[in-house]
């Protein structure tokens, strides 16, 4: 370890004007990342950790500039240099050459209209190659590298005939072609499947290895860091809460903010506590029948995309019955047709006595959406933006002719109360709220007619740690309060494995395995569902915390110890 | 190149980057206020034109085509009026024609759009292709046909420069529609009980109509122009009302000898013009300076 670190951020301020004032979005940060190490940085939206990314490599959005504070980078050619204040000329010098980017979202990152090898090239024509055929051999050679079969005809492609995993190696190739000194990684497994997340960070852990790059590494994740990363920088509203070696930081955090982080981790803690119901109940009275559900979608000129293929499963009242899967594997198509928006191809389903695929008209859909009721993903999107919060939730009331303007109101604030949001937000517009208070509002619009079936397509996919914890909670206490019965949509294992009582695995529209949760989770049959559950992050950790002995004081293990 | 003293080099960043975000705000604000100040202005000559001048724009106030001067401002005519006072007293023909033409265009478009984008299948091909035929034929034809068909004379005018915008609103409508309808926010409406046309009228309409609102102050702008146009070929306001294009077409028979009788109403409408663009570009939320 030399004196000076790749990478040294100290007392990093960053403000951006906005029509309301001035915000301080980074409010004396310090870090640094060593040469062939990985620095994560865990925080949850809003926290200022892609602020601090963009500072480090010059990119802050128009109305943003750094305020305070120095980041020094050490590299090779030119030494120590501040990067605050560097002109536009010798950043564009820098970027690619020592410091290299990998974005988050791998669908927007890549030009649609240009093709894979023209785009991981292009570091290398703006870095001064002439020569076409070094630029070409060294494209195939990095998409090689990243574990792209076939480098040579994949160049040839463009980025919508890729999937998001070999998008985000290609995003990887692009960001490897100078062979940077720095890269920083911005969520950049945020957007994957947990088995494609899995194979992107090892090969990212071997490129790393290889080459002594040095990365900074940007997650909501703290699960990720703990298996990923050798130094953890926690920040929360623009300031780090705690930072240290990642095993010292994991085995006796620090601060109580860390502390909450871990025990709301689904894949590191308990974050609900339910009563498992008795086998019995499981069998008897189902709710839901599912038999033989098919859904395919026409495709010219070709074969019919199945999405769904003979699915069949049952739920018991008053239970959470899980479907699990990666994209596309025909989960939400699943729980939509169970709430009666989509009609399948082939099949029955069978809700509290309806038999969904064949309502007919509007009017029988009505009268079942009161018995059924679907939350969506993205509580941005479900809450219509112009309708205030009061509004949102008496609509369905006033559609069904429920009560008087007065009852209506009522139940409204009693509904909010029960989502444990103050009732004085009735007033509110969408905008105003959080994500998941945005979330609360749609559980309590769901619940406010009654409903006996609540389909809950990912609707903590899209929520911090934190929040996803509490929103868990929520809704494993309206289940024993009001006896609902959900239907859980997710790709998230961690999370399924904490509220399902019963599972069905979905592969590629196939139910690969299903039956009682803790069957499925402690002794899986199917080879996917084992892959599933090991793709799971923070294994590392998890054996450390299940083998220590609580009453002992923490041990402080050597990282390697732990994390390797 | 090692770093001699990052200290000053960082006070002297942080002075410049944070003056440019400053400067650029100034900028963005300036570009909203002063065509605003233009539009009001216009809208009170329409309103109370007596308040700005005080003089008459019908009656020969001095001796004819005077150039402009303190006590006449834009000049005088060949008959000897006030051209100031004619192209103040001329904003209400102008400004009223547009605020017709666009509510036509508006309503009637919208409407079209609505209809097209939720109820789909034979009724929006039907809808759509005739939209197309519409906007196949050049605009100025199009308002000349439907100036013969109603009459000349100003509302006859405004109506028929409406009509000629019917189908870029309805086009836009629609396509907002097309799109506010598959949001989560409106199966959600749906699956909760909503009806067609409960969802149609509380959901629908009011998330499509930003950018109809803002397309609504661009057509603003060029029905002025156009109803301009319509005065300057005589199918408009008859001759002795003060007509903005009107103003311009009596004064093109002096171009050479006093240009201002052409050259400033010219100005002005092209300023009022310009401005309620610029104001719909605020209002569609871009901030393109």
């Amino acid at each position: 370890m030399s004196a000076e670190p790749l990478l040294s951020i100290r007392d990093l301020q960053v403000r951006y004007r906005t029509r309301r004032g001035d915000v301080d979005a980074v409010r004396g940060v310090s870090l640094d990342v060593e040469a062939g190490s990985v620095t994560a940085l865990v925080g949850e939206s809003g926290s200022g950790k892609s602020t601090v990314a963009q500072a480090a490599i010059g990119l802050l959005a128009s109305n943003g500039f750094v305020s305070g504070g120095s980041i020094r980078l050490s590299e090779r050619t030119d030494g120590v240099t501040d990067l605050v204040g560097l002109p536009e000329r010798r950043w564009r010098n820098l970027r690619g050459r020592c410091i290299a980017l990998i974005p988050q979202d791998p669908g927007n990152s890549l030009n649609p209209v240009a093709t894979i090898g023209w785009s991981v090239g292009e570091a290398l024509r703006i870095h001064g190659w002439t020569d076409r055929t070094k630029i070409r051999a060294r494209v195939l050679d990095l998409l090689e590298r990243v574990g792209i079969d076939d480098p040579e005809a994949r160049a040839r492609q463009y980025p919508h005939e890729l999937s998001g995993g070999m998008r985000q190696r290609v995003l990887i190739a692009a960001a490897l072609a100078l062979r940077p000194e720095l890269i920083i990684a911005d969520e950049p497994t945020s957007a994957l499947d947990v088995t494609v997340q899995r194979t992107v960070l090892d090969l990212l852990d071997e490129i790393r290895t290889e080459t002594g790059t040095g990365i900074l590494f940007i997650t909501h994740d703290l699960a990720v860091a703990a298996d990923r990363s050798d130094a953890l920088v926690v920040m929360r509203r623009g300031h780090v809460e705690e930072s240290g070696p990642t095993a010292e930081v994991l085995a006796a955090p620090g601060s109580a903010y860390t502390r909450t982080l871990l025990a709301d981790a689904p894949s590191l803690a308990r974050v609900v506590e339910r009563a498992a119901p008795a086998a019995p109940t499981l069998a008897a009275d189902p709710l839901v029948e599912v038999a033989g559900l098919t859904q395919e979608f026409p495709r010219p000129g070709r074969s019919p995309l199945v999405a769904v293929d003979d699915v069949s499963f049952t739920v018991a009242r008053g239970t959470t019955h899980a479907i699990v899967g990666e994209s596309g594997s025909g989960k939400t198509t699943t729980g939509r047709s169970i709430a009666g928006f989509h009609r399948p191809t082939a099949g029955r389903i069978d809700v509290a006595g309806t038999e969904v695929t064949t309502l007919a008209g509007r009017r029988a859909r009505r009268a079942f959406h009161r018995t059924t009721q679907l939350v969506y993903q993205n509580p941005y999107a479900s809450l219509d933006p112009r309708q205030s919060i009061a509004e949102i939730l008496t609509e369905p009331l006033r559609n069904y002719g429920i009560g008087s303007r007065a009852e209506r109101a009522d139940r409204a604030s009693h509904h909010l109360e029960l989502v444990a949001l103050d009732p004085d937000i009735a007033t509110r517009r969408p905008r105003e709220l959080s994500g998941g208070q945005r979330q609360r509002v749609a559980i309590a619009r769901a619940l406010i007619v009654e409903p006996e079936l609540v389909v809950l397509d990912e609707a903590v996919s899209a929520l911090d740690v934190t929040v996803q914890a509490q929103i868990l909670r929520l809704l494993a206490r309206l289940q024993a309060d009001l006896g609902l019965t959900y239907v859980f949509i997710s790709h998230d294992l961690a999370v399924v494995r904490q509220v399902a009582d019963t599972v069905s695995v979905l592969q590629r529209g196939r139910q690969v395995e299903h039956g009682p949760a803790a069957r499925v989770f402690d002794d899986p049959q199917h080879e996917y569902t084992r892959q599933l559950l090991a793709a799971i992050p923070g294994a590392s950790l998890r054996a450390h915390l299940s083998s220590e002995d609580p009453d002992a004081a923490l041990p402080i293990p050597h990282p390697k110890e732990v994390l390797r | 190149m090692t770093v001699s003293s990052p200290a000053a080099d960082r006070d002297v960043v942080t002075a410049t980057g944070a003056g440019r975000v400053r400067a650029r705000e100034l900028w963005s604000r300036a570009g909203f206020v002063a065509p605003a100040l233009v539009v009001v202005v216009a809208l009170l000559w329409a309103v109370f034109p007596g308040l700005f001048t005080a003089q008459s724009p019908t009656e020969t106030a001095a001796l004819a085509l005077q150039p402009p001067s303190a006590e006449h401002w834009f000049g005088t005519d060949a008959t000897g009026r006030d051209l100031y006072a004619r192209v103040v007293y001329g904003a209400s023909q102008s400004i009223i024609g547009a605020l017709i033409a666009v509510l036509v265009g508006l309503v009637v478009g919208t409407t079209v759009g609505l209809a097209a984008g939720s109820i789909r299948g034979a009724v929006d091909e039907a809808l759509m292709r005739v939209i197309d035929v519409l906007l196949a034929i050049p605009a100025l034809l199009l308002s000349l046909a439907v100036v013969i068909l109603l009459g000349f004379g100003t509302t006859s005018a405004a109506v028929a420069v409406g009509v000629t915008s019917i189908a870029v609103f309805a086009r836009l409508a629609r396509s907002r529609v097309v799109s506010v309808r598959v949001t989560d926010f409106v199966e959600a409406a749906y699956g909760s009980g909503g009806t067609f046309f409960g969802v149609l009228w509380r959901h629908i309409l009011p998330n499509s109509l930003t950018p109809v609102i803002a397309l609504a102050a661009l057509q603003f702008g060029s029905a002025i122009l156009q109803i301009s146009t319509l005065g300057f070929l005589g199918y408009g306001a008859p001759p002795p009302t003060p007509e903005w294009g009107l103003l311009i077409a009596e004064g093109r028979n002096y171009v050479a000898t006093a240009w201002w009788l052409t050259v400033l109403p010219g100005l002005v409408v092209v300023l009022v013009v310009l401005s309620t663009n610029r104001l719909s570009q605020a209002l569609r939320g871009g901030d393109a300076a």
